[in-house]
């Protein structure tokens, strides 16, 4: 089964939720509906043809002209050794996309950095605390407008 | 750096000022707390194995518990996350106590001093450093150098020390790692 499978797969048994699609480079994509995305990943994990059992990185990529932020979900199969990757947008006013932890387990703490880092809210999560920044941290350090504040608790982030 | 005067007299007493012995005593047992940080700290660890061999100088039993120890040495990056648990840490040290800081990031923030949001620039902004060691990584030569230094600094340094009383007298020293 190719990566076209996988995408006809998608759209007969989710219609509506493949809303891009690339599947001639390196990591064959699809970009889905973030409103369909625990769906589709219920489907690539619990389908015998595809088995997508191991999620290997859950990653956020920040888009500023197209006012988007962006989460990749790599998935491996490893009945079948596919990979697949993908990719939810949201805007960036307003960023909120499905948990996928009741599929993934380990998107648990990848969502919570990707929370920590971009800001985008995973609703559905457990536990969506910071996790590598301290708890009173202001602002999402990864996104491209960030500034770096001057103080942080009284101690100077002046050289 | 006055050598402890010792006089020998014939019925083999050994005469000397109490602060030389107490300094001599204080500057050839420093023990160091264990706080590896970052990469610096493998080069850390190199110097307390075999072929560097801080035990040489005294400075061997690496301690897990703050109250055993004179010496902090501050070998890698120090994050705003980690930096009150530094001085935490510190603040549990016994005096006397002492502050290496060890490689460029725990000096000023090294690579990250212009876009690390997220690491402190020096960890002598929160607490008092002795001994600056330049490098990244420095090697463990340098440290052993700081260490040495820090050992002749220490025998001058007078009996009874408190927070920053003396520390004024005694200017930092950077050792070219």
């Amino acid at each position: 089964m190719g990566p076209n499978e996988i995408r006809d797969k998608i759209e007969q048994l989710i219609p509506g939720a493949v809303l891009a699609y690339e599947g001639d480079t390196f990591d064959p994509w699809a970009k889905i509906d973030s409103k369909h995305i625990v769906d589709v990943c219920r489907l690539m994990h619990d389908d015998p043809e595809l088995c997508f059992v191991s999620m290997m990185n859950l990653a956020g990529v920040d888009w500023p002209k197209e006012k988007m932020l962006q989460v990749v979900y790599h998935l491996y199969s490893f009945e079948y050794n596919l990979k697949f990757v993908l990719k939810v947008d949201t805007p960036r006013d307003d960023p909120r996309i499905p948990s996928v932890t009741s599929v993934y387990n380990f998107a648990n703490w990848q969502e919570r950095e990707v929370y920590d880092l971009f800001g985008i809210m995973f609703e559905g999560h457990p536990d969506l605390r910071r996790i590598l920044l301290p708890f009173d941290w202001e602002g999402h350090p990864l996104r491209k407008d960030y500034v770096t504040p001057e103080t942080y608790r009284g101690v100077t982030n002046k050289p | 750096m006055r050598e402890t005067d010792l006089r020998s007299t014939e019925g083999n007493v050994l005469l000397t000022s109490l602060e030389a012995a107490v300094g001599w005593g204080r500057g050839n047992s420093l023990w160091p707390l264990t706080f590896g940080l970052a990469c610096c700290a493998i080069e850390m660890m190199a110097t307390g194995m075999a072929r560097f061999d801080i035990d040489r100088f005294g400075s061997g039993p690496f301690r897990p518990s703050p109250r055993q120890a004179d010496v902090m040495i501050v070998s890698g990056t120090v994050t705003h996350q980690m930096a009150s648990r530094i001085k935490r840490l510190y603040d549990q040290m016994s005096e006397p106590k002492y502050v290496i800081s060890m490689g460029s990031c725990a000096n000023s923030g090294g690579p990250y001093v212009d876009h690390g949001y997220s690491v402190l620039k020096g960890v002598d902004k929160i607490i008092p450093v002795d001994v600056y060691i330049t490098g990244c990584p420095p090697r463990p030569e340098a440290l052993l150098d700081g260490l040495l230094t820090l050992q002749k600094m220490v025998k001058k340094m007078g009996l009874v020390r408190s927070g920053r009383g003396d520390r004024d007298k005694y200017e930092p020293v950077v050792i070219q790692g």
